[in-house]
């Protein structure tokens, strides 16, 4: 048997995935999140006078602490499994991935496990964004020295 | 107020439905979406559109991860704008994301109070 | 003597005298649950690190294999046990309570037939007598090495296996009235599919399963319908499939079985079925010992299979490559 004979009775007993039940799952759980998200704001204007930019930081606090006990309670996963990406797009994926990681390197202490494994999956996402903002502001501030474009 | 929430949900569900579609399509792993979403973020912002997204949407705009890239690159331009080249560095560490530092702190709380768990269904 | 291609046939007669299989809560439900000795209700203990689980599970499962052989550890000649953790950890500490003169085995969840061969090829020397040899997995243990965190929310495709938290091991002595005998073990070769998702280890493993299939049947001059069943260890139910849709012999639809694809029954929650060394081990060492005793199978080839890959190999864009290794039971008939 060969390779490509191989190959093809993989494909032929792989399971479809079933993207569209995804896609709308994806879309119910991660509308509710902001939408949670968004009467978070509201409260925070009305009682804690933020105004509607500076109300985005308390907001997602409050998300990342209910991330975190859902995680801690083992719940966030059941969310994730049947979510996909409407769990792990908004913040409180961030949060779980963070607080996740925490709570399983307990058993190595907590400086060497906790500190030092606490950003094994969220690492990327904040290493990305800096390095991203750095090059998009470089270019973006080069061009308007150059007067092609404007602020 | 009801239409605000309407929309927050609709503009972050579909923001969703595209990191749904990295990691089913292109089978891209959790960390390779979420990464990618935070450059679009930032990306977006080069292009001014994230924040008009942001009045439109609310909540739908920046509780997706994707902000967290707009806000590195939000704070980056503006210093930019005030100082030349240099702002680009000063900008983007002058940004505090709180949604890092609650991540951070609610990590380490989480490791004091909650137990490792047995797997349950 | 071993034979061109690696079969290895045993005229000594090496037996399994006894079995013990421990398993976790999660696995209480499984079809084969009556014929697991037991089902230990606590994954990990209050102060117990998952690790330190996993060594809690090998221990009860050794003690168990010694008391129903009528043996006592400190007669064992030597210990052979594998897992899927780092270095061996949970093997290497529960062979630190027993004491016994310790061989350490890994070939992922091939492991379990891997450590029998090498009992089997003791006792056949000559060199030693009585042997304790198994293997065992750690669900959240192998989850957080392999994959991530137990409470991270990452959503699992179809093809996904459910690592099994059992260990599962056997007391091997030379011609054991009324036991199972290994006559033959065919060590398996490294066989890499090109395939590269961790999270289809079925695909990645069956061209393994297949070539040691293959050989053994050649070098033992039989054919697929000879045996009672041949039973793969973990390939899942869409591994398995693959597997049968390599062979073309017609027998292989009813006698090729996998044990992962078994082990946790219909449960979707399980998606492809259960994976890990103590998959093989739990259901070899339980079920199909049990079946080979009561005279229900005669012959049988189990085929333990094994994904050669590590965290690190996957992150650096390697595919999968695999390992199978096989040990041929027969029961005499009874005197």
């Amino acid at each position: 048997m060969d390779q490509k004979q191989f190959e093809d009775i993989v494909d032929k007993q792989n399971p479809k995935t079933p993207m569209f039940t995804n896609m709308l799952k994806a879309f119910l759980v991660g509308g509710i999140i902001c939408t949670i998200g968004q009467l978070l704001v509201f409260f925070y204007i009305r009682f804690f006078s933020f105004t509607e930019r500076t109300a985005a930081n308390p907001t997602a606090a409050t998300l990342v602490f209910i991330a975190m006990l859902l995680t801690g309670f083992g719940y966030y996963k059941k969310i994730s499994q049947f979510a996909g990406a409407g769990s792990a797009v908004p913040i409180t994926g961030f949060g779980n991935s963070v607080v996740s990681a925490a709570i399983e390197h307990k058993t190595e202490g907590y400086v060497l496990g906790v500190g030092g494994n606490m950003f094994k999956l969220a690492g990327s996402v904040i290493v990305f964004g800096v390095l991203s903002a750095f090059f998009v502001a470089l270019i973006k501030t080069i061009l308007v020295k150059i007067g092609v474009v404007s602020w | 107020m009801i239409s605000s929430l309407i929309v927050a949900f609709v503009v972050g569900g579909l923001i969703c439905v595209v990191g749904q579609i990295l990691m089913d399509g292109l089978k891209l792993t959790p960390a390779h979406t979420m990464s990618t979403l935070v450059v679009s973020g930032s990306i977006l912002d080069g292009f001014g559109l994230y924040e008009p997204l942001i009045a439109f949407a609310g909540a739908g705009a920046t509780v997706p991860i994707t902000s967290f890239g707009n806000s590195l690159t939000h704070g980056a331009l503006a210093e930019a704008e005030k100082h030349g080249l240099i702002g680009v560095l000063t900008g983007m560490f002058e940004v505090t994301s709180s949604g890092i530092s609650a991540a951070i702190l609610f990590g380490i709380i989480a490791a004091f109070i909650f137990q490792k768990r047995n797997t349950t269904y | 003597m071993v034979k061109a291609n690696g079969t290895i046939q045993f005229t000594e007669k090496p037996s399994i005298a006894s079995t013990g299989v421990t398993v976790g809560p999660m696995e209480k439900d499984s079809p084969f649950a009556s014929a697991f000795d037991e089902i230990l209700l606590l994954e990990k203990e209050k102060n117990e690190s998952y690790e330190e689980a996993n060594t809690r599970f090998i221990e009860k499962a050794c003690a168990i294999t010694v008391k129903k052989g009528h043996e006592k550890m400190e007669n064992i000649d030597v210990f052979i046990g594998g897992d899927l953790i780092n270095q061996l950890s949970p093997t290497n500490f529960a062979a630190r309570k027993l004491k016994i003169p310790y061989l350490g085995v890994f070939s992922a969840c091939a492991s379990s037939v891997e450590s029998l061969i090498i009992g089997s090829l003791l006792l056949e020397s000559g060199k030693a007598s009585s042997i304790l040899a198994g293997a065992s997995s750690h669900h959240p243990a192998v989850e957080r090495q392999f994959r991530y965190p137990l409470e991270y929310g990452a959503q699992k495709p179809k093809t996904a296996q459910w690592t099994v938290t059992a260990a599962g091991f056997a007391l091997l002595q030379k011609q054991v009235k009324n036991a199972p005998i290994i006559t033959h073990g065919t060590i398996g070769r490294v066989v890499d599919g090109k395939q590269a998702n961790p999270l289809h280890m079925g695909a990645a493993m069956a061209p393994a399963a297949r070539d040691t299939i293959e050989r053994h049947l050649t070098n033992t001059n039989s054919k697929v319908s000879d045996f009672d069943v041949i039973m793969t260890g973990d390939l899942g139910k869409i591994g398995l499939n693959i597997l049968k849709d390599m062979f073309t012999d017609e027998d292989c639809h009813v006698i090729l079985q996998d044990a992962g694809a078994q082990f946790y029954g219909e449960d979707t929650f399980f998606n492809a079925g259960a994976s890990g060394a103590g998959c093989s081990a739990a259901v070899f060492l339980s079920h199909i010992y049990n079946q080979l005793q009561n005279g229900t199978f005669k012959r049988v080839l189990l085929v333990a299979t094994g994904a050669l890959l590590s965290p690190l190999t996957f992150q650096q864009g390697e595919t999968i490559p695999c390992i199978a290794h096989a040990i041929e039971c027969r029961m005499e008939k009874r005197n």
